[in-house]
């Protein structure tokens, strides 16, 4: 890279913010994915002005910029795969208003998501999405990401929470997308914009909508003594029109990790844990408790217990939130998958994953989103075996591949990044590719903003490339 | 029949069978958007005979307007140039349906109403309670971008929309999202066919998330002085812990309007009398759940509407909900009819600040000597009915008066306003969709890249797209 590149964006942000020695540049080689790849530097923005300057250096040098968040990403979303400027968000980090009385708030986007429920939990309103990372993760990341969470079942995705953008298009002009009343005549450009991970503009300002804390919310833990009773019972949940406000399941592998760790209180001889939520206007949620308990008893389930107290049930999330890092201490690298599939193939899916463990030798945890039949199979490998990241790839491919047989899809909410691009062609023709690569090209024309991601680089589907072997703690997540 | 029809005509049966086109000027009449009648209409069966019509008519620089009920033709800006309906009714079925998975793919060409049939036998349903119900299709609702009183709990078609098919302005037959309830697999695409007036691609195929029927509901309905006071109850709503699956606001004029000839022509299940009030502003909310939450929802709902300075208030149950129910559905149909020349805007506001939207734009409405009524949605969205008595140059000079106020006042509070619907020749003098956009820019440049050719409804989309 052009050696004035640095020099410009430290005339333009000051020399603090800006890195380029390498071993400043070592930390941002990684996220949360098992991908590598080195900036050329690193440069913080403080305003949407700076961003616009960033990006006019990076055309004036022709050399990519990529937005970063937390860099929690588990598909290589943040990664400056063709090098370039990495651009974190950790600097814009204000929540610039709260407006309580129409449920919004316009916030920078390396706010934190969890802060923005801290900041207006006095005021009986939260914000809904809530990924498992959502004390690290940045709404700048969940807005390219389109990130879900456990919630996500009965309050929706990112998406459905995002009314307006402010956005700097690759070509350095400021737009807003969008606005914070409902239905702007004209196309819906924050729909396509939010899970656009990363690839169409950098995101500058968020207008979110918030959510009423429920009255009432009961958390209960259903315990199986097989994963096909606990799968069954999903299954029956989900056909009777029973909808938790969250339905996760761990099997009896995870809550091993996750109660050597967080001491949540998972029994660790069961095959599998219901974690369940129900919520809403206290007499609702009585009734709604009750049936679902009834079809987890129908389906076999060992106990049912309902947390007596906030305390208990702060514990319960904890364990699952914490559930990758409880992973993350037995071994150092771990791929955990993001799949699809529809909510009545889950008994089966769950025994082929099973299955295609054994077959390449792996023990695989299974800790997911299971009444949005949101898949979650983690793989944990050793990286200093170049054969064994090998044999990881191929078993979470195989996964994949069940998942599309089945109807579904190869992310629900990780994203495409640079972890899934040559698999898109089992899911979409080379015209719909072709196509999504046209809209790209109309925000991104010189391909400048996160290259690389999204669409498969190489032609032929679903081929293993072998990628460059990950360094130990790859998976620091 | 016009030479050009005929050649039209019989390049289109080579594609679909002649039994298929029509091209008898009399008969194309029923497919005339804007008073421009097309040379010829085709009922292709699918997708593949789609691409060819598309394809025919991108290289013979042919314009299409994709049909469903043709009840919302009236939408959008008259076509720049219009030579071929494509009537989508052919392509009726449902691909799949799920009902353990809550999932549902369908033709866009389906009667909704027919669809609501199956999912009813599973108890379910699809929350697109939208103008038109018993003629609508799919495809056209998703078009169109109509909304339901039901999206107060389920939010609008972009929140439970799980993918689509589509065929480009080139030809090109695509699709985005899938069917499962949740996918973040490529570009979002399918978002920005709704509301889009088939600019960007012709709508083939639709994927859903379906919703479990509520077992018991109420509606409560209390009447207020002012609209103030009536805003204030919504506002009190809001701020409860209380959860409606609808709520809205009508001004005192609805009554006149829901007790006429013309509502009982579009609706005839007849409104229970009395519901609106006719000299107050009426607010309306819809609510399920189990007994008690039922009672809890009527004793906090008197307690607040008492708070809130109610004149009276009643609760409504089994079939009464459902008649209150089709008619707050079809207020734009039957305020269209109401008047030879309705102008109905969609106004967009922060939900807190609703009435002073409706205060300013009912005084621009009398200012400028025009009948109004209005139906309020309580996410912030306004249906604002101006009702001249005639159809003439002076009445058309008063609504662009008006309308231009109250564009400008919806700006002013944090939103913005279109005219979906007006008389076609006054279309010219109205801003039909709203003030010029920011982003209008941004939008080109996605028409170019689903339709760089505008062989897709040219010029009836924001800004001429
Ligand atoms: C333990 C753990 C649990 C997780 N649980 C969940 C979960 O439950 N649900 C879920 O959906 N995900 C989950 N994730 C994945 C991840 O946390 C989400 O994708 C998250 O939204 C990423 O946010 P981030 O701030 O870390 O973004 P990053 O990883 O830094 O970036 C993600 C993408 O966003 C882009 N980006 C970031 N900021 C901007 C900006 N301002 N403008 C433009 N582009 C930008 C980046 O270029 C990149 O493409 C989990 C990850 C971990 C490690």
């Amino acid at each position: 890279m052009d050696p004035r590149v640095v020099s410009e964006l430290k005339k333009l942000l000051g020399a603090e913010a800006v890195l380029h020695r390498p071993e400043e540049l070592l930390l941002y080689e990684y996220d949360g994915s098992v991908e590598i790849a080195r900036p050329n530097c690193v440069a913080f923005p403080r305003t949407t002005s700076d961003v616009v300057g960033i990006v006019q250096i990076a055309n004036r040098y022709q050399v990519p910029v990529v937005g970063r968040g937390a860099g929690t990403g588990l598909s290589g979303g943040a990664l400056a795969r063709q090098g370039g400027i990495l651009v974190p968000f950790s600097r814009m980090n204000r929540i610039l208003e709260v407006d309580a009385e129409n449920q919004r708030a316009t916030v920078q986007p390396g706010v934190v998501n969890a802060d923005v429920s801290v900041a207006v939990a006095h005021l009986g309103l939260h914000f809904a999405p809530d990924p498992s990372s959502q004390r690290a993760s940045t709404i700048g990341g969940n807005v390219s990401e389109n990130s879900g969470g456990p919630h996500t079942l009965a309050y929706g995705v990112t998406t459905n929470h995002v009314l307006s953008l402010e956005v700097v298009l690759p070509t350095g002009e400021v737009v807003r997308l969008g606005s914070p009343a409902l239905d702007s005549p004209g196309y819906d450009l924050p729909g396509l914009f939010v899970g656009s991970e990363g690839t169409l503009a950098l995101v500058t300002e968020v207008t979110v909508k918030l959510t009423r804390l429920p009255e009432a919310v009961k958390t209960l833990l259903a315990i199986f003594d097989t994963v096909d009773d606990a799968t069954e019972t999903v299954v029956d949940i989900t056909a009777r029109g029973i909808t938790p406000a969250a339905c996760e399941m761990l099997d009896g592998w995870t809550i091993r990790a996750v109660e050597a760790y967080v001491h949540a209180g998972f029994p660790v001889d069961c095959a599998a844990v219901l974690l369940l939520e129900v919520d809403g206007l206290r007499q609702a949620v009585e009734q709604h408790a009750e049936d679902v308990a009834d079809v987890c008893r129908l389906h076999h389930a060992r106990e049912v217990r309902v947390a007596r107290d906030e305390h208990e049930r702060a514990l319960l999330w904890k364990g699952r939130k914490n559930a990758f890092g409880a992973v993350g201490r037995l071994s150092p690298t771990y791929y955990v998958q993001d799949g699809v599939i529809p909510r009545t193939k889950l008994p089966d899916t769950l025994r082929r994953i099973n299955e295609i463990g054994t077959k390449y030798g792996f023990e695989i945890g299974n800790i997911f989103h299971a009444g949005d039949g949101n898949l979650h199979p983690i793989i944990l490998f050793d990286a200093r075996e170049e054969e064994q990241f090998r044999r990881a790839v191929v078993t979470a491919d195989e996964i994949i591949g069940f998942c599309i047989e089945m109807g579904g899809s190869i992310t629900g909410e990780h994203g495409v990044g640079m972890e899934k691009d040559r698999l898109m062609p089992l899911l979409f023709s080379e015209d719909e590719l072709n196509l999504m690569r046209r809209v790209r090209d109309a925000f991104n024309p010189a391909g400048l903003l996160n290259p690389g991601k999204i669409f498969p680089t190489t032609k032929g589907c679903g081929e293993i490339h072998v990628r460059p072997l990950p360094v130990a703690g790859a998976s620091r997540a | 029949m016009s030479t050009a029809g005929a050649t039209v005509g019989s390049r289109l049966a080579d594609i679909v069978g002649p039994q298929h086109v029509i091209t008898d000027p009399a008969r194309l009449a029923a497919f005339a958007v804007d008073n421009e009648k097309p040379s010829a209409a085709v009922s292709p069966q699918s997708s593949a005979e789609i691409v060819e019509v598309v394809k025919f008519a991108a290289k013979d620089q042919l314009a299409i307007v994709a049909t469903g009920a043709r009840t919302k033709l009236g939408i959008g800006l008259p076509p720049r140039q219009y030579d071929i309906a494509l009537d989508m009714t052919r392509l009726d079925r449902v691909v799949a349906y799920d009902p353990g998975d809550l999932t549902l793919s369908v033709e866009a060409g389906i009667p909704l109403r027919k669809l609501g049939g199956i999912l009813a036998e599973h108890r379910q349903f699809l929350p697109l309670g939208v103008p038109y119900l018993s003629q609508t299709t799919i495809g056209g609702t998703i078009a169109s971008g109509v909304d339901s009183p039901l999206r107060q709990m389920y939010g609008t078609a972009r929140d439970y929309l799980l993918g689509m098919e589509f065929v480009t302005g080139e030809g090109v037959a695509a699709k985005s999202g899938g069917r499962v309830v949740k996918n973040v697999t490529g570009y979002d695409i399918h978002k920005l066919m709704i509301g889009a007036l088939g600019t960007l691609g012709i709508i083939t195929r639709i994927n859903f998330k379906t919703f479990p029927t509520p077992s018991a509901s109420r509606a409560f309905v209390a009447t207020f002085q002012t609209v103030e006071r009536a805003c204030g109850m919504r506002n009190r709503v809001a701020q409860s812990p209380l959860a409606p699956m609808t709520m809205e606001l009508f001004s005192p004029g609805v009554a006149g309007l829901f007790a006429g000839k013309a509502a009982a022509q579009i609706e005839p299940n007849s409104m229970p009398e009395n519901v609106i009030s006719g000299t107050r502003w009426t607010f309306t909310m819809g609510f399920s759940g189990n007994e008690n939450t039922l009672k809890r929802y009527e004793t906090d709902l008197h307690k607040m509407a008492e708070e809130c300075g109610a004149v009276d208030l009643v609760v409504l149950s089994g079939s009464q909900i459902a008649a209150a129910f089709a008619r707050k559905r079809e207020f734009v149909p039957i305020a269209l009819s109401s008047s030879p020349a309705a102008t109905i805007l969609k106004m967009s506001v922060l939900p807190m600040r609703m009435a002073e939207a409706l205060a300013t734009a009912a005084r621009a409405a009398e200012a400028n000597r025009l009948p109004w009524v209005a139906m309020a949605r309580g996410v912030g969205v306004i249906y604002f009915a101006v009702l001249p008595t005639e159809r003439n140059e002076e009445a058309k000079q008063q609504a662009a008066h008006a309308s231009n106020q109250i564009l400008a006042a919806c700006a002013a509070l944090g939103g913005q306003a279109s005219i979906p619907w007006c008389p076609t020749e006054w279309k010219s003098a109205l801003k039909v969709w709203g003030l010029e956009r920011a982003d209008f820019v941004q939008m080109q440049k996605l028409k170019n890249v689903f339709d760089p050719r505008g062989v897709l409804s040219p010029g009836r989309f924001a800004g001429g797209i």
